[in-house]
């Protein structure tokens, strides 16, 4: 049985479709990416899976609840932690964690608060206002928090979002070792290099799912061919490639132009013809990478709104 | 069954919110300060300002003549200390300018024929004009006028050794109260107080409520967790009725020692009626909460129940002085009941069922905002 099994959610504010027939499984104990653009819907579509959106159409089941009719039981069992930190400023750590206990009816209180700020680290701590903490610390006990009545499913919107690389790491090593023990993981996220500590990802843009599976899989269904151009004066030759058909996108990357696209055959005659203008300019296949797979996305679902 | 119970109400889980509530609430001293505060400076200006039987009131005297009589009987009204005669004035239109621009609280006007019908026994009078815009401060004065008057006139008559006893029988006060002729009493202001005060802490705490909490974005993590909307709703209540009680106490205490106002009533029975009264308001506040979509917002609407409740509920003028619909519209105040139950149980001592109406008003509106707060209550972020 899958963890997350939801089929064709839509949710409108307004006249705007939000999250436009989004259908998505994850299985137990996967961490899966959920990538896409700022306003794509990706916290939409958390919302309506731990119960606090309703959706305008569609169905589904999250832990084998319907998400309509037991969002109250589909609340208990699952861990959600939002993108802005929304434990109390006013209330010390200590006494924000006892508040979940009890909510919770973790029993006793005191045992699980005191686990928890030991494996935070954070038992010298436990008496400072929540509001006092750092970026990362109080990203790690938002996640405290939401781990405390151990869920079976963690819904984490943009958790790394404002961390230092340090911070992050520590981050992802905890969710992986959360999902080695059956935990399953839904994760919204920018970065490149989170989306690749995934199992899978799924991609949204404009509130479509446009992309999903593993990333060599996502990477290999956009059918993309990537040229890694070498040489002098590269910014004329980026000029140049720009606006030619069959080059869909051209990036630089320290020494070297990385050029995408979709049309295989046109790209080549391109650079073909640049190489010939610009001289001491080489070209070489190179790796698609994830990036210029969102990118390309990105780029094709503005043409699409339009 | 049992399970679908709990998931709707579960004792731990409102416990784990007022616990919350309490040490937010201790944590923010200002707003805790306010709350012990602004009773105590209300009750002490409001009180006192109201309250206070004022002295050395301005008072203009049109005197005809210059006799004798006139002088005993203004100089024993400035004994009283109430009236401070610092206008003379020729006229009678003159002195009426002087009360319409405020200068003046009192006209005393002692007739040009004063000093003869007393000589004469002729029921002599004098005439007392009182601004009663500002009803108890005139009240004092007036109260003391006519022995005064007499007493002087006695004296005056008795250096003359001529028909003393005549002229004290027929000495004629004329008091007219100008402006607002229904006066309302002392006593009436601080029982009043008592339900104002309330209402302006308990709406406006509660108003905030659930508004603080979508502010800070601590509402999306508390509707993401398992609380139901009647344990939010009494979590966010509850803690204010332990407010209300202290304030009762407050003010309750500063009336009794303070204001010296007489108590003749039954304690349970005001009590019980606060407590009705208070669960009214905090449940309005939090009816507000669920309305407002911000803090701001919150508190507007609280001012804009607040004002015609103010000025409806009998407060601040006498009820039946107000035509047919205002008091109509007063009804839908829970603060017209409750100033009609603390004003009957503090000063003409009533039983219960003399009020039991007005506290069956209130608690339904206790039902009532508890139907409307639950029911506008969004348990989704939709």
């Amino acid at each position: 049985m899958n963890v997350i099994d939801v089929r064709g959610l839509v949710k409108r504010f307004g006249g705007k479709t939000v999250v436009d027939h989004v259908t998505m499984t994850v299985g137990e104990g996967e961490i899966v990416g959920f990538l896409g653009p700022n306003g794509s819907g990706k916290t939409t579509t958390i919302r309506i899976m731990c119960g606090l959106l309703t959706p305008d159409e569609g169905e589904g089941t999250v832990l084998g609840f319907d998400i309509r009719a037991d969002s109250l039981r589909i609340k208990r069992e699952v861990g959600y932690m939002t993108q802005k930190f929304s434990f109390y400023e006013d209330l010390t750590i200590g006494e924000n964690l006892e508040f979940v206990a009890r909510l919770y009816q973790l029993k006793p209180v005191e045992d699980y608060v005191s686990r928890t700020l030991r494996e935070l680290g954070l038992s010298t701590r436990r008496n400072q206002l929540a509001g006092t903490l750092s970026g990362g610390w109080k990203q790690r006990l938002a996640l405290a928090a939401c781990i405390m009545h151990k869920p079976k499913l963690l819904l984490l919107d943009e958790p790394t979002a404002g961390v230092d690389p340090k911070a992050r790491r520590e981050f992802w090593d905890e969710i992986h070792r959360l999902a080695g023990g059956g935990l399953t993981v839904l994760i919204s996220t920018h970065y490149m290099d989170e989306a690749e500590r995934c199992h899978r990802i799924s991609y949204i843009s404009y509130g479509k799912l446009l992309a999903t599976g593993t990333v060599d899989e996502v990477v290999e269904n956009a059918g993309l061919t990537t040229f890694v151009v070498q040489g002098p004066r590269l910014g004329r030759v980026a000029e140049a490639l720009e606006g030619r058909p069959g080059v869909d996108q051209v990036a630089p990357f320290g020494a070297t132009l990385h050029v995408v696209g979709s049309d295989k055959a046109a790209l080549e005659k391109a650079l073909a013809d640049v190489e010939k203008e610009h001289k001491g300019v080489t070209v070489t296949p190179g790796e698609t990478s994830l990036e210029d797979v969102f990118i390309q996305f990105m780029a094709g679902s503005k043409d699409n709104m339009a | 069954m049992k399970n679908g119970l709990k998931a709707v109400f579960s004792f731990a889980r409102l416990g784990a919110l007022l616990i919350k509530e309490f040490i937010q609430m201790r944590r923010d001293r200002i707003t805790f300060a306010m709350m012990l505060g602004v009773p105590l400076l209300q009750l002490v200006l409001f009180g006192f300002a109201i309250n206070n039987d004022p002295k050395s009131l301005p008072t203009a005297l049109v005197a005809m003549s210059n006799d004798q009589y006139t002088r005993a009987i203004v100089s024993a009204l400035q004994m009283t200390r109430y009236y401070r005669f610092d206008h003379v004035a020729e006229s009678a239109a003159e002195a009426e300018m002087l009360m319409a621009k405020g200068a003046v609280s009192f006209v005393v006007t002692i007739p040009a024929d004063f000093a003869r019908r007393v000589e004469r026994g002729d029921s002599p009078q004098i005439l007392i004009e009182a601004d009663a815009t500002d009803p108890a401060a005139a009240s004092g004065a007036i109260s003391t006028l006519g022995t005064v008057a007499s007493q002087a006139l006695l004296r005056a008559q008795g250096m003359q050794a001529t028909a003393a006893e005549t002229a004290k029988q027929q000495l004629r006060v004329v008091v007219h109260q100008r402006y607002n002729p229904e006066g309302i009493s002392q006593y009436n202001i601080v029982p009043g107080l008592l339900g104002v005060i309330l209402q302006m802490t308990m709406v406006m705490m509660t108003a905030m409520a659930l508004t603080r909490e979508t502010e800070r974005g601590t509402m999306e993590n508390l509707l993401a967790m398992p609380s139901s909307p009647t344990e939010i709703m009494l979590g966010k209540v509850l803690p204010f009725l332990v407010v209300g009680a202290v304030q009762v106490a407050v003010v309750l205490a500063a009336a009794k020692l303070l204001f010296g106002v007489p108590f003749v009533g039954s304690l349970t029975l005001l009590l019980s009626s606060v407590l009705v009264f208070v669960l009214s308001l905090v449940l309005l506040g939090y009816t507000i909460s669920t309305m407002a979509r911000s803090q701001m917002q919150a508190m507007q609407l609280t001012f804009f129940f607040f004002l015609p409740s103010l000025l409806l509920s009998g407060f601040m003028f006498p009820y039946r002085g107000m035509p047919g619909w205002a008091q109509i519209l007063g009804e839908i105040f829970p603060l017209t009941h409750f100033l009609r139950i603390t004003r009957a149980v503090m000063l003409k001592g009533a039983n219960f069922n003399a009020v039991a109406a007005e506290i069956g008003w209130l608690s339904v509106f206790v039902v009532l905002f508890a139907g409307v707060a639950l029911a506008r209550f969004r348990r989704t972020l939709d």
